[in-house]
């Protein structure tokens, strides 16, 4: 049965009135321009994508051969071109588009725009009004699928707009892992990708999730994202942006409603070229014994702009732990970072925050101590930034991992 | 046989500081030479424009290693030609751990049996994911920094005070391992020569050094049998060195 009429009508009229409602932070985007609408037809498996289009995936951690991927979702521009659940994970998650979600199941009402508002700017008001599919997945209790579930949203042309609306929920006991991937196949397109992420985890619930963004000069991006996190339960979020953009803000909430639960953010941000970057995380700590850690890594290259912010706020009666640690690298006189730590606590008497914030140059010292090594100075800086940016991230293919090196050795030469 | 190492009428400063005022030294292929003095002397001075630190700027005087001009070489190009260095006090490489380096500098193909063994003898084995000198004792970044030189393998090794921040137990440690890095331990393993920067003279009851010098207000002084120098410091200090020469 599907989610009342009335309901989406209620979304609807939200939306309707904040169309026009600039957001908090972030250049102010004309989205009037981007009215590009391309439909496609599905195709039976990713490797019969072309050759540009695979290009794309891949670097955003998509597996073709789905080797070990427990499902498969993908859209190009505003339509689902391939959806998928390895048979032996039947019965343990499911994976569609969350307008099928919509149509399914009438308790959709209880999770959509139920976390993220949807009048918080002009960005959620154009998803609700135009929305342009994005992916719900839900794995059911006590379920833990051995291997991720990889999600690519990719845009192929140009002036689109790419409206998603993700959601997850990992019931009472299950874990999950997601890889996704937001891209572009067309290096030059012009563009904008809406994205709003509403995931929820339930009781003793766990969900890894892992995002990569691989955006190009002309492309801005306005991602949306909250997390609701129950009793014992936890989320732990990978976040990489190694391609320029010409703009994204995006800062990302989890509730941690529930005792016990806890949230993790790290956060690997490599400005290049002109980027406007202005990314964060917010953890809010409303249950006993919740336990909070921000870690954001940051390189400034060229003449990039990077706000990297890290709230943490608890109103718990209880104990909280959390702690902020935001790092950042200057390679370029031309480039900017602003670490912006905010540690808030609401009359929680018992709450523990901490953070400890840097900004500097590449350390000379341990570039000249590999030196000493027998190692270039070319290689010493690019081992200490990958270092660094520490990109131990699991499932991500090893030529994934050589191109982050090569943008690393092609930038940090500029940094001594 | 020409010389290994030698310097010609060495002048160094760090940040207009002049430090180093004409230093002559030479040495042989195989040898081991100490070098005591004062704080402030300039032995690390020595050691650290041997090697090629940026910080120390030459202002006059030459260096030649191996018969080749490297006054001008930068530390990967000296590294390169065989000089490699144990630092006093190596930083601390957060996000870079020992195994990760151990595997970049093992160009010589060196089998993982052999890296294991010499971890095992260093007592290293659980510092190996630890990101490099991250919260490492004293002793320990001198096990690292001997490990490291083990598996680069350099001709001429630099060691600046292989005894400090090293307690008693670990000093047996260290003096074998130096004594293993040099080829010491092995009749038929090559032999490497060392430069040691010693306080103490510990390090002498386990390498058996060829000559001494006393480092004094920036010049080379007493070249003579270290084990003497170091009985005179005990007994006379090192100012009467810079007196009687």
């Amino acid at each position: 049965m599907p989610v009342r009429r009335e309901y989406l009508k209620e979304i609807e009229e939200k939306a309707l009135k904040a169309k026009d409602k600039k957001a908090l932070y972030g250049p102010d985007i004309d989205i009037e321009k981007y009215t590009q609408h391309i439909e496609r037809g599905k195709i039976e498996s990713l490797e019969s994508l072309s050759r540009q289009v695979k290009e794309a995936a891949i670097l955003t951690g998509i597996s073709l051969e789905e080797k070990e991927r427990a499902g498969s979702y993908m859209q190009i521009d505003q339509s689902v071109v391939y959806e998928s659940l390895n048979k032996s994970y039947e019965g343990q998650l499911e994976i569609m588009s969350t307008p099928d979600a919509l149509e399914k199941y009438d308790w959709m009402e209880e999770y959509f725009w139920k976390a993220v508002p949807v009048d918080m700017d002009k960005y959620t008001a154009q998803v609700a009004l135009n929305m342009t599919h994005g992916y719900f997945i839900r794995v059911f209790p006590n379920q833990k699928p051995q291997y991720p579930v990889q999600s690519c949203l990719l845009v192929a042309e140009n002036y689109v707009s790419q409206n998603v609306h993700n959601i997850i929920i990992v019931e009472e006991g299950a874990e999950l892992q997601v890889i996704t991937g937001c891209s572009l196949s067309k290096n030059d397109a012009e563009g904008i990708h809406l994205g709003i992420s509403e995931f929820y985890i339930k009781k003793g619930g766990k969900l890894f999730f892992t995002m990569i963004h691989n955006w190009a000069d002309n492309f801005h991006v306005r991602p949306r994202t909250k997390i609701i996190v129950e009793e014992d339960g936890s989320y732990i979020n990978n976040y990489v942006l190694l391609k320029p953009v010409k703009s994204i803000q995006s800062f990302p909430v989890a509730h941690l409603k529930g005792d016990r639960s806890s949230a993790k953010f790290n956060t690997v941000i490599y400005g290049l070229k002109d980027s406007y970057i202005d990314l964060g995380s917010r953890i809010i700590l409303e249950g006993e014994n919740t336990r909070g850690e921000s870690v954001a890594r940051t390189i400034g290259a060229d003449e990039s702009v990077i706000y990297s912010r890290g709230d943490l706020i608890a109103t718990t009666k209880g104990y909280c732990l959390a702690h902020l640690d935001c790092r950042g690298i200057l390679f370029s006189k031309k480039s900017k970072i602003f670490a912006i730590p905010e540690l808030v606590s609401e009359g929680s008497m018992k709450s523990e925050l901490s953070h400890e914030a840097s900004i500097g140059p590449i350390a000379e010292e341990q570039v000249e101590y590999l030196m000493s090594r027998g190692i270039s100075k070319d290689d010493a800086v690019s081992v200490i930034t990958s270092g660094f940016l520490n990109l131990d991230i699991p499932y991500i293919p090893e030529f994934l991992d050589k191109n982050i090196k090569e943008v690393i050795k092609a930038t940090a030469k500029d940094a001594l | 046989m020409e010389e290994m190492l030698k310097t010609e009428d060495l002048w160094v400063s760090i940040e207009d500081r002049q430090v180093l005022k004409g230093v002559y030294f030479s040495m042989n292929y195989g040898e081991i030479n100490v070098l005591f003095g004062p704080n402030g002397a300039g032995k690390t001075t020595l050691m650290m424009t041997l090697m090629g630190f940026p910080k120390y700027k030459v202002e006059q005087g030459k260096i030649y290693f191996k018969g080749e001009d490297i006054t001008h070489l930068d530390l990967y190009e000296r590294a390169k030609l065989g000089l490699g260095i144990s630092f006093q006090r190596p930083p601390t490489v957060k996000g870079v751990s020992l195994e990760k380096l151990i595997g970049i500098i093992n160009t010589n193909g060196r089998s993982r049996e052999y890296l294991d063994s010499i971890i095992d003898k260093l007592n290293l084995s659980g510092h190996m994911h630890r990101g490099l000198n991250d919260g490492f004792s004293g002793g320990e970044m001198k096990r690292s920094e001997l490990l490291q030189l083990m598996v680069q393998r350099p001709d001429l090794v630099l060691i600046d005070e292989p005894e400090s921040g090293v307690d008693i137990e670990n000093i047996a440690l260290v003096g074998e391992a130096i004594n293993s890095l040099l080829g010491k331990d092995k009749v038929k393993d090559k032999k490497r020569s060392a430069i040691i920067i010693t306080h103490t003279g510990y390090i002498l009851d386990f390498v058996n050094a060829d000559k001494g010098y006393i480092v004094f207000d920036g010049k080379l002084l007493c070249r003579g049998n270290p084990r003497d120098i170091l009985s005179e410091i005990k007994k006379h200090g090192y100012r009467r060195c810079a007196e009687c020469r």
